[in-house]
């Protein structure tokens, strides 16, 4: 009993511990990265092409260019089209599950659509969109808010099916309460903390498919710093054995991607009584 | 009888559905397609552009059909693709047709190696993570897949191509055959050399979603009762394993692995960008690139049937294998 309850605790303290350095590396990263001002980074041809040094932790590219500073910019901006995106995804995953809860017929078209996003690649449709708005920002953060939507809808509709079989529920409709209000009052309450975990989670997705498409060239422009640019710029230069210039921007993508991996994971465990019983 | 009514009723009911999904995506995308400001002439005459005449570029928009409004651009090319015909592609100037035929040979190579790869590979790697759930080697495994789900697939790809073509020198760097070489003298030992690469990028990646699936499979199967039941006669290791889990965690394996041909088919489109393996994913890139509309309609349709062929697998194999679904309703 007693070790058992120290277990809990200590899983707890844990996952809290995880929520607060992932939050904090992750504000260190975006803080940096918005700190980065102009001048760091410009062309400097007194250093083309330097490996890691202790002046140039990540090495500086064919125009002198610092990495590491390129990388944080990178980052940030990532991070930036990543919350515009998740923010987006989460909305339209919002207002398609209550309007799901509206009637039989309405949830029928929601899990259609859910269907046909899910049946085009990934990333073909996210070419596709940003084809559409002629690439660029907009084009990516437009595709990225349009395709991401569909899984968190699934947890977000079951989710709300289960609340509205619910007995509270029932008394709610006999009493005479219109459907707007149970939405509002009983819907809406329940699957907050489902909308929080679901945001988070959006992120990895979001910055790996923003990196990806950028990398292809239909996404942000080629003079950004982003993390895409930077790998697909990096190709052209592997064959000299400049791996540092592919090597530290990807590794410090991956870690941002993980660390919001790790964030959610914790915040579900956190907030979540039912996946939070289970030490995973 | 009634299994064959009812399989009728199942392949008419899918069939209905890939009809209605393929009219609902080529709407979609027509209409997104129809809004891109990137205009098809020009990027059609590329950099000769000012060496046109307005007169000639109407002329190519009239014989292309541009200049008529969108709802009978569409109808026009839903006429044609219909009776087989999906357009000429702007880039590679030959019919939509052929070049996806030709590409998406070389595709499936890639992504039929990738994927059988990566099923052995995630199922023995989630089998033996479940078995040794809790020890250091079951969070070996799942913090290798955790790391693998946020890696993106062309860095992977990139280090890999600095660490054995570059560094090494082992494999070549890029393309699907070599180059200087006509293509029927090229053997099959060399287009293998150039398939390793990518397949193994392509395989690496898809380890994480199918080992975890596995593992957490199996970690169900170990916690359940007729397991315990036989762990107390005595059952225990391999034998337990062969007996008890494989069977039960065979098929949804096996169902996951179709279902996820969407990510392979994203996978393969990155895969091939790094390596410059001439397969649909590099065509589909190029065509957005170069605003080559028929091909990228081409594709996207193409692509959809994929996707469409490994969820309706997964569906069989869920609902038709398994006798105790099979004694139910399909």
């Amino acid at each position: 009993m007693m070790r058992h309850q120290m277990l809990k605790v200590s899983l707890r303290q844990r996952t809290l511990a995880a929520i607060t350095i992932s939050v904090l590396l992750l504000l260190g990263m975006v803080l940096s990265g918005l700190w980065i001002g102009d001048e760091k980074l410009g062309i400097n041809p007194a250093e083309m092409n330097e490996g890691p040094s202790l002046n140039h932790l990540f090495g500086t590219d064919w125009l002198g260019r610092d990495m590491l500073a390129r990388t944080f910019k990178g980052l940030t901006l990532s991070l930036g089209v990543g919350i515009l995106a998740a923010f987006s995804s989460t909305m339209i995953a919002l207002v398609l599950s209550l309007f799901a809860s509206w009637s039989e017929a309405i949830d029928r078209i929601v899990t259609w659509l859910i269907d046909l996003f899910l049946s085009v690649p990934h990333i073909v449709l996210l070419l596709l969109i940003s084809f559409a708005m002629g690439g660029g920002f907009k084009g990516v953060v437009i595709g990225l808010a349009l395709t991401h939507w569909p899984s968190l809808t699934r947890v977000l509709r079951a989710e709300m099916l289960q609340v509205k079989t619910a007995e509270y529920v029932g008394v709610s409709k006999k009493l005479g309460k219109s459907r707007l209000w149970i939405a509002r009052n009983h819907i809406l309450p329940h699957l907050m903390p489902q909308l929080l975990i679901g945001f988070i989670l959006l992120f990895p997705h979001a910055i790996l498919h923003e990196a990806s498409i950028t990398f292809l060239g239909f996404g942000l422009p080629s003079e950004q710093p982003a993390i895409g640019i930077i790998l697909s710029e990096s190709m052209r230069y592997l064959s000299t054995g400049m791996w540092w210039l592919a090597v530290f921007p990807g590794l410090s993508l991956l870690l941002m991607v993980a660390l919001f991996d790790i964030l959610g994971q914790s915040l579900r465990k956190w907030i979540d009584p039912f996946h939070g019983q289970k030490g995973v | 009888m009634l299994l064959v009514k009812r399989i009728a009723f199942y392949i008419t009911g899918k069939c209905i559905k890939l009809a209605v999904l393929l009219i609902a995506v080529s709407i979609l995308s027509f209409i997104l397609v129809s809004h891109s400001p990137i205009d098809p002439v020009q990027s059609y005459i590329g950099a000769d552009i000012t060496r046109v005449s307005p007169e000639q570029r109407d002329n190519i928009a009239e014989y292309w059909g541009l200049n008529e409004p969108p709802i009978q651009q569409f109808l026009n090319w839903g006429k044609h693709l219909l009776q087989g015909d999906m357009g000429t592609s702007l880039i590679y100037r030959s019919p939509v047709a052929e070049v996806i035929a030709e590409r998406f040979l070389a595709s499936l190579a890639l992504m039929s190696v990738a994927w059988v790869l990566s099923g052995l590979f995630g199922y023995v790697l989630g089998m033996t993570a479940g078995m040794k759930e809790g020890t250091w080697v079951d969070k070996l495994i799942k913090g290798y897949c955790f790391t693998l789900a946020s890696t993106p697939a062309f860095w992977l790809g990139l280090l890999l191509l600095m660490l054995f073509s570059v560094w090494l020198g082992w494999l070549p760097i890029g393309l699907g055959s070599p180059a200087g070489i006509l293509e029927e003298d090229v053997t099959f030992m060399e287009r293998l050399r150039h398939l390793i690469l990518p397949a193994v990028t392509l395989s690496i990646v898809g380890v994480a979603n199918i080992a975890l699936h596995t593992r957490q499979k199996l970690v169900d199967v170990m916690n359940s009762d007729y397991v315990r039941f036989a762990k107390a006669k005595g059952e225990h290791g391999l034998k337990l394993l062969w007996r008890h889990g494989l069977r039960n965690i065979s098929l949804p394996a096996i169902s996951v692995h179709f279902a996820s041909f969407g990510e392979l088919f994203g996978g393969a489109v990155l895969a091939e960008q790094v390596f410059s393996y001439p397969g649909l994913g590099q065509a589909v890139v190029e065509a957005g690139l170069g605003g080559d509309v028929p091909l990228l309609l081409g594709i996207v349709l193409c692509s959809t049937v994929f996707v469409f062929i490994g969820n309706l697998a997964a569906d069989i194999l869920y609902k038709v294998v398994d006798p105790r679904i099979r004694r139910g309703e399909i």
